[in-house]
């Protein structure tokens, strides 16, 4: 595939990992992280921590929508599907995701809820206008990249009068949470998760463009380096960050300029901003509250906000105690500490939310035969 | 969730949508985010949408760079 192939080169992988080498200095460490679920995957599947000296290390971040969504918000929507008899349409993602008490979407719906996998919210769209007798809600979940599909679903709705239509807002914003992973101080004390640099989101970046991760790269003296998600992009960013930070630099730079421009893709985020406002606080699984890190409906668009449609209701949630997922999520643990991670905890049975996505750190690990070794110490494959 | 794949256009359709090559499948996508498209650009396609556009001329200039860095050697 054109823009993908190219992108992936063996050789000049080699190349770029023998320069980094060349250019980490053995005296000091470099841990970079990269925020996006999209690259931990990339890593993994392409082996770049092996290419990496062992004092250049990978810290995954948080950014997995489906790991970081607070079990309560997932209830509200089993809860929503099962006891209001609404047609529940949400991305894959989603349905094997464990929510409290062993609930799940797929669950519920083995118990005779109408949920629907959809690729597009134009397919949620194509249900209500199908089907005019039932209410049909669409669990939006996603970063700044899935926000703009359901901002035009939602501009849609209004302007076909879809009555039946409503979404259930759960998009979060990237630049809130990597503010909150360098600010919050209780994190810091209490784990001391020592970052040196960014890796940047590759098409969240396409979206909101370089320009928003200027504040902290300055607030904060971190640089940040926008990658794409081939493994070249990957390593290129690496060695970009690693030249920042033995130059005493921190700035934003983009690697990804095929696609990231400094602004970003205007008429998506025009459309972003006419549909959905800030949220004061939003909570994040393993973060907590995350001051203005959501979005949620304005009120010109209050008709199709579920929350204001239907009685939801969060119930207790209850997370698994044994589950990890929080400090992996904050990057101050790796998949390997978690004692359930590989036993009891697979992709085929997950307990957590970092083994049922594909952009969680525990499934990359456990995808890619990172079973028990530490990501520094590969064992041989099995 | 947040992977979007290069696709090019191989037709402009009415309405904000477009036909595109997915690796060899054709797939109509909307093209709202993205303002007006023509024939062979090629689009970033997630979730049933464009969210972006691949430039080639900045492609090509990250080659280059990468093979600078292997030539460097």
């Amino acid at each position: 595939m054109k823009y993908v192939e190219d992108y992936r080169d063996a050789t000049i992988a080699r190349q770029i990992a023998d320069q980094i080498r060349a250019e980490a200095r053995p005296d000091r460490s470099y841990r970079l992280m990269e925020f996006c679920g999209g690259h931990t995957h990339a890593i993994f599947r392409y082996g770049v921590t092996d290419l990496l000296p062992p004092n250049v290390r990978m810290i995954h971040g948080p950014g997995c929508p489906v790991c970081v969504l607070p079990i309560g918000r997932l209830d509200m929507a089993i809860d929503l599907a099962k006891t209001h008899g609404v047609t529940l349409c949400t991305y894959g993602d989603m349905l094997r995701v464990p929510g409290s008490r062993k609930q799940s979407l797929l669950k519920a719906r083995a118990e005779g809820a109408d949920i629907r996998m959809v690729a597009s919210t134009l397919d949620a769209l194509e249900l209500a206008r199908a089907n005019p007798e039932k209410q049909v809600v669409f669990f939006a979940i996603g970063f700044e990249t899935t926000t703009p599909p359901t901002a035009v679903a939602l501009k849609q709705a209004k302007a076909m009068g879809l009555e039946n239509f409503s979404v259930f807002c759960n998009h979060v914003l990237t630049p809130a949470a990597i503010s909150n992973i360098l600010e919050a101080p209780e994190i810091r004390a209490m784990e001391a998760v020592e970052i040196d640099g960014f890796l940047g989101p590759a098409h969240v970046s396409v979206v909101i463009g370089a320009q928003p991760y200027e504040y902290f790269a300055e607030e904060f003296a971190k640089p940040v380096v926008i990658a794409g998600f081939e493994p070249l992009d990957v390593m290129q960013s690496i060695l970009m960050l690693i030249r920042q930070i033995n130059d005493g630099r921190a700035e934003v730079e983009n690697q990804y300029i095929r696609a990231v421009t400094r602004h970003g893709n205007e008429t998506a985020k025009a459309m972003v901003a006419e549909v959905f406002e800030l949220a004061r606080s939003f909570e994040w699984r393993s973060l907590g509250d995350v001051p203005y890190s959501a979005f949620r409906i304005r009120d010109a668009y209050a008709e199709f906000d579920a929350e204001k449609r239907f009685a939801m209701n969060q119930g207790r949630p209850m997370e698994n105690k044994a589950c990890d997922c929080p400090k992996i999520l904050r990057g101050a643990a790796i998949p390997t500490d978690c004692k359930l991670f590989g036993k009891q905890c697979t992709p085929q049975t997950p307990l957590g939310s970092c083994m049922v996505s594909d952009e969680g750190a525990c499934a990359a690990y456990y995808k890619y035969g990172r079973r028990r070794a530490a990501p520094q110490h590969l064992e041989a494959a099995e | 969730m947040c992977h979007a794949v290069p696709a090019q256009v191989t037709a402009v359709l009415p309405d904000d949508m477009a036909q595109v090559d997915l690796s060899g499948a054709k797939k109509t996508v909307s093209t709202a985010l993205v303002g007006p498209v023509t024939l062979d650009d090629f689009l970033l396609v997630h979730v049933g949408y464009a969210l972006g556009r691949v430039d080639p001329e900045e492609a090509q200039a990250t080659l280059a760079a990468l093979q600078e860095i292997g030539a460097a050697q």
